[in-house]
């Protein structure tokens, strides 16, 4: 009941006008960010701070307007996915798998309509999650230790299983290849240089969003202009431009699970937006079986990774506000907003300051609506971009793509080691290699890494930390599941093949 | 009244001398943060920015930059290759930076190869314990250690080699036990740290005192020891510090600012009396305070000074734990 008086006074903050007007704008903007490949919600909220600050607007409008471009970004991001097969930002590799071969099968707007539903709901239930559970799940977080992180990262490789499909080897080589670009730089444990070759450049590894843009994008322009030289037409945007009532019903549960798994994944410091919608997208998969046409453009591959990336943004607040930690990059940058107004984030936000809480919280609800409301319209025209032609849209992604690593990092090293990557992802592409399996191995396998040795230097060399608590069972329990999923469909079937035999 | 009387001085002896060189303020300045944004550096650069232009030291908005990459290596070696004589660019600095500079880890330059501006703050280092840890001084975390170097689990937010590795690293030496044998876990960053040891995954923290201090309001933490030469002011005055426990442990974090070798006298100077005059002004030290600094102003030839003998020390300190190359 206090909850509810609580959510009502951060109502009454949110509805002023002046910070409905800056959600608004931050929605606004953070769409925009987020769709350009390069920049994503920690540029957009950097970028925009200073503003807030420079326009001397109260904290809790700041912190509104710093969300509203957070939640628009993971939204942002899916546009350039579907349309160009060109993530926004890094949680959306996942949607390029069957966002794009659904533009490409003339179903864009059923696509960017649908994806944005999906985004819609995943933000609405973690935003209801923040509402409910933040001081309960704020503790569970923090019982997850090295250890616990650990097996997270077994039970999201194991998901990953799913990938492998029809080329195994191959698979399993692209992720060994993105294991290996993880290991540069500096040691996390020891503070030693690895494979850095004497550049201070390399001292903190190869950046994520510098691999992101080098494998997709970079390498996307050199696939098009390959395609532009051999003269090969673009698809054109066609038929309807919104998803109809038997879409929504066939991809509503795919939503409502994958929302749940990306805020728990989400309210985990250190997991993030980019885990959750691999291993939302690998679930579904798995739980789809053969009869999912997933990477051929199946909706619910669609629904899936939007859904839990925009759960997982939502969840991530939670650290935040409960505990003053960050739980991913952008909610660092949120942090040092609150420090700037002399407030300080930790324990005691919530007692201290509840209309800057609740008047955030409420207004990731409003925000939300604003969203949609804003890109469902916007369909016909972003679906338009499929017909601009590709003498304009391979100069205008590299210019984009560029300007958005310059100025993230300000060095020119970054732009020559991204163009290197691209050119090496397009070889690879040629070859069939799956792009994403070495984006999941250089996420996934930087975090296991280091968990693994923390875990280890925690425990002293002693391995049963691996399987001491309850958490990390349970983990395993999942693991095994999934890892057995595929067995027991098949006994299933030939079971139920047997009994029709007799 | 001294202190006004010095400050009347000051004033008179920066006009004078602003007078006298009066180099133009200089077009597009521009702060580098050589780390991502939301972290120290960043703040660093931000207390620049809004404490010149409240002053009304410098007309045209400075711009933040972000550099990521080794504690500032990739910045300072930008810097140095690229903005040698630029006078529009300050880069911020720490004392970690400095460290890792000591350790040769800035590629092939050393301390000499910037200009070295200001030093606009401190922080100390700490050493924190959860509120329902049994060690209640550092006494009884030494005491602990000498008895089992094993039985204690240090988390922290940097690398071996790394400042919070440092701090532990001299509390092993007095413990008389090789710092190689404490159980140390590095976490990024000093929120993960904390998240750790609020989970009871690590039993004692090492880091800035300002990571620790939004907990110790809350009451979930306890401070065991500030590594600064005397206690602080404030509502920080009733932490302990190493040193009145008896443990000559002093750790100070400083951060600043640092231009291009080739800037010119003129501009170089010209920074400089900005900053002179931004450290001197009571607003300043407010914004300072808000963001969890404490005061620590030095300027030019007294800053390079001190620079060069931290970078010394710290060539002492990781010759003796075996980190040098």
């Amino acid at each position: 009941m206090e909850t509810l008086n609580f959510l009502m006074q951060g109502f009454e903050v949110a509805t002023r006008p002046e910070n409905l007007l800056v959600a608004l704008f931050g929605a606004f903007v953070g769409t925009i960010v987020g769709l350009l490949p390069g920049l994503g919600p920690i540029n957009g909220v950097a970028l925009l701070l200073p503003l807030a600050f420079a326009l001397g607007l109260s904290p809790e409008t700041a912190l509104i307007l710093l969300a509203a471009v957070y939640l628009g970004c993971e939204y942002g991001g899916r546009i350039s996915a579907i349309l160009l097969n060109v993530p926004g930002d890094a949680a959306a590799v996942m949607t390029t798998l069957d966002g794009y071969p659904l533009a490409r099968q003339g179903k864009a707007g059923i696509a960017l309509s649908l994806s944005a539903v999906s985004s819609f709901i995943g933000s609405m239930i973690a935003t209801c999650g923040v509402v409910l559970f933040a001081p309960i799940l704020a503790n569970w977080a923090v019982a997850f230790g090295p250890a616990e992180y650990f097996v997270l990262m077994i039970f999201a490789i194991a998901c990953l299983g799913g990938m492998v499909g029809d080329k195994p080897v191959k698979t399993l080589m692209a992720a060994l290849i993105g294991l290996a670009l993880a290991t540069v730089g500096v040691d996390s444990t020891t503070g030693v240089y690895r494979f850095t070759f004497g550049s201070v450049s390399l001292s903190d590894g190869i950046q994520f969003v510098i691999v992101v843009i080098g494998f997709f994008s970079v390498s996307e322009v050199l696939l098009m202009l390959e395609k532009t030289h051999n003269g090969q037409k673009a698809v054109k945007a066609s038929g309807r431009l919104l998803f109809n009532f038997k879409e929504f019903c066939f991809t509503f549960w795919t939503m409502v699970r994958s929302s749940l798994a990306g805020f728990v994944i989400g309210v985990l410091p250190g997991a993030g937006a980019t885990i959750a919608s691999a291993m939302t997208y690998m679930t579904e998969k798995r739980m789809a079986g053969p009869n999912g046409k997933f990477g051929d453009g199946d909706l619910r591959g669609l629904a899936a990774p939007e859904a839990a990336n925009n759960a997982s943004a939502c969840g991530s607040l939670i650290p935040m506000l409960t505990l003053g930690v960050p739980g991913s990059g952008t909610t660092a940058v949120m942090i040092g907003a609150l420090t700037l107004y002399n407030i300080t984030p930790g324990p005691l936000l919530f007692e201290q300051q509840p209309d800057v809480v609740w008047g955030l919280i409420a207004s990731l609800f409003i925000g939300n609506v604003i969203l949609l409301v804003m890109n469902i319209p916007l369909v016909g025209l972003f679906a338009r971009m499929l017909s601009v032609p590709n003498w304009v849209l391979v100069p205008a992604i590299t210019v984009i793509s560029m300007v958005g690593v310059y100025a993230v990092h300000s060095t020119t090293f970054d732009l020559v080691l991204m163009i290197g990557l691209g050119v090496f992802g397009y070889i690879l592409r040629k070859l069939d290699f799956p792009l994403s399996a070495l984006i999941l191995g250089f996420v996934l396998g930087e975090l296991m890494e280091d968990n693994l040795r923390r875990a280890l230097s925690i425990s002293a060399g002693d391995l049963s930390i691996l399987w001491n608590s309850p958490i990390s069972l349970c983990l395993w329990a999942l693991t095994a599941l999934m890892l057995g999923l595929p067995g027991l469909r098949w006994w299933r079937s030939r079971r139920a093949a047997q009994l029709a035999n007799a | 009244m001294k202190t006004a009387f010095t400050r009347i001085a000051l004033a008179t002896a920066c006009m004078a001398f602003a007078g006298q060189l009066l180099a133009a303020e200089p077009k597009r300045p521009e702060c580098i943060a050589p780390a991502k944004p939301g972290g120290g550096f960043d703040l660093t650069c931000k207390l620049a920015q809004s404490g010149l232009k409240d002053a009304g030291l410098l007309k045209a908005p400075m711009r933040v930059t972000y550099m990521p990459g080794g504690v500032g290596a990739v910045a300072y070696n930008a810097v140095i290759a690229q903005r040698a004589d630029d006078p529009g660019t300050i880069t911020a600095f720490s004392s970690g930076s400095l460290l890792n500079l000591a350790q040769g880890k800035f590629g092939r330059y050393d301390e000499t190869g910037v200009r070295w501006l200001a030093a606009v703050g401190t922080d100390y280092g700490a050493i924190t314990v959860r509120a329902d840890s049994p060690y209640q001084s550092l006494d009884d975390l030494v005491k602990a250690l000498k008895k089992d170097p094993t039985s204690i689990v240090f988390g922290a937010g940097a690398t071996i080699g790394g400042q919070d590795w440092m701090q532990t690293a001299l509390i092993a030496r007095l413990a008389g036990i090789d710092p190689k044998n404490l159980r140390y876990v590095a976490f990024e960053g000093g929120g993960e740290t904390l998240t750790a040891m609020l989970g009871g995954h690590v039993q004692v923290t090492s880091s800035g005192l300002g990571e620790v201090t939004p907990q110790l309001a809350a009451k979930k933490v306890r401070i065991l020891a500030v590594l600064s030469e005397e206690r602080l002011p404030g509502k920080l005055a009733d932490i302990p510090t190493a040193k009145e426990q008896g443990y000559d442990i002093v750790w100070p974090v400083i951060r600043g600012f640092y231009m291009g070798p080739d800037v010119t006298d003129e501009q170089y100077n010209w920074w400089k009396q900005q900053f002179d005059t931004l450290l001197a002004r009571e607003d300043f030290a407010t914004l300072r305070e808000q963001r969890d600094l404490l005061p620590l102003s030095v300027t030019g030839d007294e800053l390079k000074a001190l620079v060069f003998k931290q970078v010394e020390e710290y060539k002492a300190l990781a010759g003796e734990f075996g980190l040098m190359q």
